[in-house]
């Protein structure tokens, strides 16, 4: 249940009209227009994120190639702060849903797990900007991070197991004391007024 | 056991107080009878001509070590409490540090004052030059900076108008109260009262700290209290110099309340420059300390004290230019000196802002003994009355104001804490004995001495069990987590980038620029030589890489398990198509360490599986046979690579770096080619004094690297690498490789 209200609706529709140059869906091209996005290391993975299925909220799965102002919205609507009067299970479910955001955005091949593959792919993009690109630490950051998540989701495991990748149950618990329904917000959706409930 | 020790402390406290006494007492014997000597010596030198003096085998001449000898008593003392209270577990859980300590400085100012000294007084010039700095440092170059400026909004809502509001409410009220004829104050006039308000209402982020400390209430409620209260010295600077100016004149005209509020900017934003300024130079001071290690330490000290001294000479906010000094020059200067002068920064601020505190106390304790008193009744008790009213009223309004910003709000039982917390310290007596002799200052004295107390005493002491009882968040402990890390990073990007699709302009965005300007431009100029272009998720992870080869080494020789034992090694991770990590270390080298650690260090199979992304530290439960058989592999290659030059000789077997115990149990790598002495010794040697020229942080473990360069293929070894890498090994120029090879390892 997301609510966004009137007004940030009509702001996100102008800034709709605005990208998509007044037409009807925006592209990837669009968002490539954005002169500020430039300098973001993990611009390639926002940008997918707008066009990934899973964050539509109808069970889909896959890309899409250009999208609705519907679907914009309901991607924004991640970024909703959390109210003020929300009970432990209204926190719980947005934490689980903005937590959700972040893991389709790591696990690019759709199958529900980030593997090792992927999680050094995530690393090496962050430091892509840095100017030295190390793989070597990049490789070695993303494998002391898997570790980490495997002694913390799995205790105990045998020499010849194998972990396979996150899942989405071990990535709720890794980022258990991260507070993201309180970081994961941008304040520009954060006006109370009014709510209409989607 | 526990009887002996409370004795102990006891005995130990008494002679202390004795030699306190006696110093004063003796001091003034000397005195009389070097002035009797000098009378008879005058007398004398009319009768006797030539009288010698037998040579003095002993003699005592306590005049010229007096005043440093008093001063190291009273800092002995002073730790002796500390260690003192720390000894007796019991007493240390129910009161708070501080006010034992103010009960200790009652008890030796009575003494004192028994025996007819006059005991020393808290002086203004000696806490606010000496004292008080240390303290401020220390807080200011601690400072945590990300919830500092999530919050700095509110902060500085508390700081500037929940101060202004306390001044004029208690100044006001106490004004009213005045005019009641039973109190027979008719003679404290409206101006005077605005002073007294100013001094008694600025939180004091001494007592904060020492009350805080104690009960690990969690970040946000520290860090809201702790900033207002460092940040409320420019209003309180201000108010109390208008004030004080204009108690004389008996009004304040309009131009002296605007010039009052140009004032409050100068003193602000100045005294910010000024610590910025000192900062920067001593940031950039630092990039050249590398050719001598010993006294970086110093610059950051000196820098920071001038940069408050400096403050101090025009009048500008002292506390806000040593903080602004200390957090400007902390990335930097961090990155540039070595791990020990890290760590000798923080054990020396801690150590100096624990004296101060102490000692703070103690003369808070002495003085009240000492002081001249006009105590009324009337008073005294509507200042406490007024302060928590001023104080919770305060809290609420602003806290309702500043919801409507907020994300994350305050609820009630923060606000109820934030206004517990608002502690009054030496701060306000210091500024109360800095006012001129007069009958009013020694009413005022009583009434600030009194707050003091009530509120440390009383507000101290119920805190911690108010925090229990309202189940008040507590802090929690931070574990160190590289995917956190991670994700914040990713975090910061992402709403960037989310904030650049809006078209919205919000903090992120500038921050964002902030991080980008400081990169390309900041960070050339003032760290020296590669750590400049060195990007945070690395530097976070080396430090994180250091910390547990540390912890490592230390939970070895203090044969305790780590906390998390868990069987995940780095093999359960690996995909499975990748090549396994190959046993490119020399067999016969890594028996011998294994069985060294087998010996030494106990239930080493247990750590080595949790920490096992040392390579080297493989299961010894490993086939036999294919170790024999790799083993006779080994053999083949190192008698190949007798043929071979050396820089082909590196190429052949990866160099890797081994983490092994020395008896100091200081971690040293060092690069360990596959032809041991002859051919590695020089090569290392070279790297040595390369060491010794480049100005490395030595921060950086490269343990992990000896994992990755095992799993390297031999062609993509490169020397320039190498020598970097070498270089970057040795925490301090560190012993010859020689040396190293011919140690025995931990018996």
């Amino acid at each position: 249940m997301q609510c966004i209200s009137f007004e940030q609706i009509g702001v996100l529709h102008k800034r709709f009209k605005q990208l998509s140059h007044n037409e009807e869906t925006l592209r990837r091209d669009h968002f490539n227009e954005i002169d500020d996005l430039a300098f973001n290391p993990i611009r390639a993975q926002i940008i997918e994120a707008f066009f990934d299925r899973r964050n539509f909220h109808q069970n889909g799965e896959g890309k899409v190639q250009e999208i609705g102002f519907e679907e914009f919205v309901v991607v924004m609507s991640h970024f909703r702060p959390p109210s003020a009067h929300m009970t432990e299970e209204q926190r719980g479910k947005t934490r689980r849903e903005k937590l959700r955001f972040l893991f389709n955005m790591h696990d690019t091949d759709n199958d529900g797990i980030i593997t090792l593959e992927e999680y050094r792919h995530v690393v090496e993009e962050l430091l892509s900007r840095s100017g030295t690109l190390e793989k070597e630490t990049a490789k070695c950051i993303a494998d002391a991070a898997m570790l980490e998540v495997a002694s913390i989701s799995v205790g105990h495991m045998e020499p010849d197991e194998f972990y396979e990748g996150i899942t989405f149950e071990h990535f709720l618990k890794l980022l258990e004391r991260f507070e993201i329904e309180s970081r994961m917000i941008i304040r520009f959706l954060n006006m109370d007024t009014t709510t209409l409930c989607k | 056991m526990k009887h002996i020790r409370v004795t102990i402390v006891i005995l130990v406290t008494c002679l202390f107080i004795i030699l306190i006494v006696l110093s004063g007492t003796v001091c003034r014997h000397l005195r009389e009878r070097r002035h009797q000597h000098l009378n008879r010596d005058s007398n004398h030198q009319a009768n006797s001509t030539a009288h010698k003096k037998t040579f003095p085998v002993l003699s005592f001449n306590y005049e010229h070590v007096r005043t440093p000898f008093e001063i190291s008593l009273w800092i002995l003392l002073a730790l002796f409490m500390k260690l003192g209270f720390h000894i007796i577990p019991t007493v240390s859980h129910i009161v708070p540090e501080s006010c034992l300590l103010i009960f200790v400085g009652l008890l030796v100012g009575g003494i004192i004052k028994a025996t007819g000294e006059q005991p020393p007084i808290l002086d203004s010039n000696l806490f606010f030059l000496y004292l008080l700095p240390p303290i401020i440092l220390d807080a200011g170059y601690f400072l945590p900076m990300r919830p500092f400026t999530e919050n700095i909004g509110t902060i500085l809502m508390f700081a500037m108008v929940g101060t202004l509001w306390n001044v004029f409410f208690i100044g006001g009220m106490m004004y009213a109260v005045c005019q009641i004829d039973a109190a027979k104050l008719a003679h404290v006039d409206l101006l005077s009262c605005l002073l007294f308000g100013s001094i008694i209402s600025a939180v004091d982020p001494v007592s904060v700290l020492a009350v805080f400390e104690e009960i690990h209430i969690n970040e946000l409620l520290h860090i809201l209290v702790f900033g207002e209260s460092l940040l409320n010295d420019a209003v309180t600077v201000v108010l109390y110099h208008l004030f004080k100016e204009f108690a004389h004149e008996q009004a304040i005209t309009v131009t002296g309340a605007v010039l009052g509020v140009i004032s409050f900017f100068v003193v602000s934003l100045g005294g910010v420059m000024v610590g910025v300024i000192y900062g920067i130079v001593g940031a950039f001071t630092s990039r050249f300390t590398s050719y001598s290690r010993v006294i970086e330490p110093l610059f950051v000290f000196l820098y920071s004290y001038m940069a408050y001294l400096s403050a101090e000479i025009f009048h500008l906010s002292g506390i806000m230019s040593l903080i602004a000094c200390g957090v400007i020059m902390r990335p930097y200067v961090e990155a540039n000196i070595s791990h020990k002068s890290y760590t000798t920064v923080k054990y020396f601020l801690k150590m100096w802002s624990s004296v101060s505190d102490t000692l703070i106390f103690i003369f808070l304790g002495v003085s009240t003994v000492a002081g001249p008193h006009t105590w009324n009744w009337i008073f005294v008790i509507f200042t406490v009355i007024f302060c928590l009213v001023s104080r919770v009223l305060g809290v609420i309004g602003l806290t309702a104001f500043m919801n409507k910003f907020r994300i994350v709000k305050l609820t009630k039982k923060d606000q109820f804490i934030i206004a517990y917390g608002g502690l009054r310290g030496a701060i306000a007596f210091s500024l109360g004995f800095l006012l001129n002799n007069n009958e009013i200052k020694n009413l005022f004295l009583t009434a600030i001495i009194t707050v003091i107390f009530f509120t440390v005493f009383v507000q101290g002491m119920t805190i911690r069990p108010l925090v229990e009882l309202l189940a008040v968040k507590k802090k929690k402990e931070s574990k160190e987590s590289i995917n956190e890390e991670i994700h914040t990073q990713f975090l910061d990007h992402l709403l960037t980038g989310i904030e650049d699709i809006c078209g919205h302009y919000g903090h992120h965005h500038w921050k964002d620029k902030l991080n980008r300007f400081n990169k390309t431009y900041v960070k050339r100029w003032l760290i020296a030589g590669e750590r400049s272009t060195e990007p945070q998720l690395i530097s976070f992870y080396n430090k994180m890489e250091l910390k547990q080869a540390m912890m490592m080494v230390e939970s070895g020789s203090a044969a305790k398990l780590p906390t998390i034992v868990s069987t995940v090694s780095i093999r359960n991770v690996q995909a499975k198509g990748s090549p396994k990590p190959s046993r490119a270390i020399s067999k016969s080298r890594e028996e011998e360490i294994r069985r060294v650690l087998r010996a030494n260090l106990q239930n080493t199979r247990q750590r080595l599986r949790s920490y096992s992304r040392y390579e080297l530290l493989n299961d010894a439960l490993e086939d036999d046979i294919s170790e024999a058989r790799f083993r006779k592999q080994k053999e083949m290659e190192r008698r190949m690579s007798h043929y071979l030059t050396v820089p082909a000789n590196r190429q052949e077997t990866p160099p890797v770096r081994k983490v092994f115990f020395q008896q100091e149990h200081k971690v040293y790598t060092y690069d360990d080619s596959e032809s041991p002495r002859g051919r590695a010794s020089p090569s290392c040697a070279d790297d040595v004094s390369e060491l010794k020229e480049t100005p490395e942080k030595p921060d950086q473990s490269s343990t992990p690297r000896a994992n990755r360069d095992a799993e390297l293929k031999p062609k993509e070894q490169d020397d320039q690498g190498d020598q970097l890498k070498v270089s970057r090994c040795l925490s301090d120029p560190g012993p010859n490789p020689e040396d190293d090879e011919d140690s025995t390892f931990l018996p």
